[in-house]
């Protein structure tokens, strides 16, 4: 999904350069609503578990392979504000350093895979978790149907883009229909990792999984009213 | 699960995947890519400025092996990540509003505190 320099003009990279600058700013200051002294250290380490995750391509068909995203697990485990930076410095690290994802393509890739990834990927999540039974239990397969989503969200707004300022004339519909269709299968990959990994995390930590807080106080004032061992922190709820 | 012990298994599972299992990655091309190459825009994409980095395309210049260089690209990488994020997410963090927490650190104004 990472975007080369060329693909889209000059005038769309700056637009969408601006959507990730703007977005950025906002999450610098939404973020802070979603890190303490105990998850700041998670939420750098979901960044590196991203990037990492972004490394391992996996083969989907007729010499295509897909990888992990990352935006609906990291939105998921730490926070969509706080998801979307972790993005942010990996597609910075992977431009600046790996060559991964172009330059000038940077505020695509950031629009696409951060604030696209990210929200639309905790936007379903959200909702997944409105019609599936109200348990910790919950958490992970909701965390894989965003993330089954996001992947074919993010293709669609690139095609958006590709429509809008494209350098090479192609048929629209021919991308638009390649692009969500190889899309979906990868998205399918992206719900696997991200429903595995954020049902682990949930297993044996689920206080520290921003999508579980509510879930979580809910479990403690139902089942262990005067449980004060291990505080739950749970004011905080954004 | 201790915070600190998940966090172990977390960096540890990372440095695995980036350090070691990035080798076995298919080398395929990916989604967006193949789209392109089937759909007839690939031609359209120009090489990064960054195309000369001794990191690019997750190889390490001058480390013939191809496992040990691409392996030392993943965990450079990972480094980066972690010690960008990790700086930035501990500057913009909440502090000091934890009443229950002894350790707490004394306030301490800084330009993100300002701007709220």
């Amino acid at each position: 999904m990472h975007v080369p320099d060329g693909f889209l003009d000059a005038p769309t990279s700056v637009a969408t350069g601006v959507v990730a600058a703007a977005g950025i700013a906002v999450a610098l200051r939404k973020a802070r609503g979603e890190l303490d002294d105990r998850t700041a250290p998670m939420a750098g380490l979901v960044a590196a578990f991203v990037f990492a995750g972004q490394m391992i391509n996996f083969p989907v068909g007729a010499g295509t392979s897909g990888h992990l995203i990352g935006g609906a697990l990291a939105a998921v485990l730490v926070g969509p504000w706080t998801g979307m930076l972790c993005l942010s410095v990996v597609l910075l690290v992977q431009a600046l350093f790996m060559a991964d994802g172009g330059i000038t393509a940077l505020g695509t890739n950031i629009t696409l895979m951060g604030v696209v990834g990210c929200f639309v990927g905790y936007a379903v999540f959200r909702l997944a978790l409105l019609v599936l039974p109200r348990r910790l239990g919950s958490v992970a397969p909701a965390a894989a149907v965003g993330a089954l989503v996001s992947v074919p969200a993010a293709a669609t707004v690139f095609t958006l883009l590709f429509v809008v300022g494209g350098n090479a004339p192609i048929d629209t519909g021919a991308v638009l229909a390649a692009m969500v269709s190889w899309h979906v299968v990868i998205g399918v990959g992206e719900a696997v990792v991200t429903g595995l990994v954020v049902g682990s995390v949930v297993a044996v930590r689920p206080d520290l999984v921003h999508g579980a807080q509510r879930l979580v106080s809910a479990r403690t004032l139902q089942v262990r009213p005067s449980a004060v061992a291990t505080p739950a922190r749970t004011e905080e709820v954004s | 699960m201790s915070g600190r012990r998940l966090a172990a298994v977390v960096l540890l599972v990372t440095l695995v995947l980036a350090g070691g299992l990035s080798f076995y990655a298919s080398s395929h091309p990916d989604g967006l890519e193949y789209v392109a190459e089937t759909t007839g825009f690939l031609d359209s994409a120009e090489d990064s400025a960054t195309a000369d980095s001794p990191l690019a395309d997750y190889q390490t210049r001058g480390v013939d092996d191809e496992r040990v260089s691409g392996g030392l690209a993943g965990l450079i990488g990972v480094t980066a990540v972690l010690g960008l994020s990790g700086g930035l997410f501990w500057a913009i963090r909440r502090r000091g509003d934890r009443a229950e927490d002894p350790d707490r650190p004394e306030r301490r104004s800084t330009s993100v505190d300002a701007g709220r």
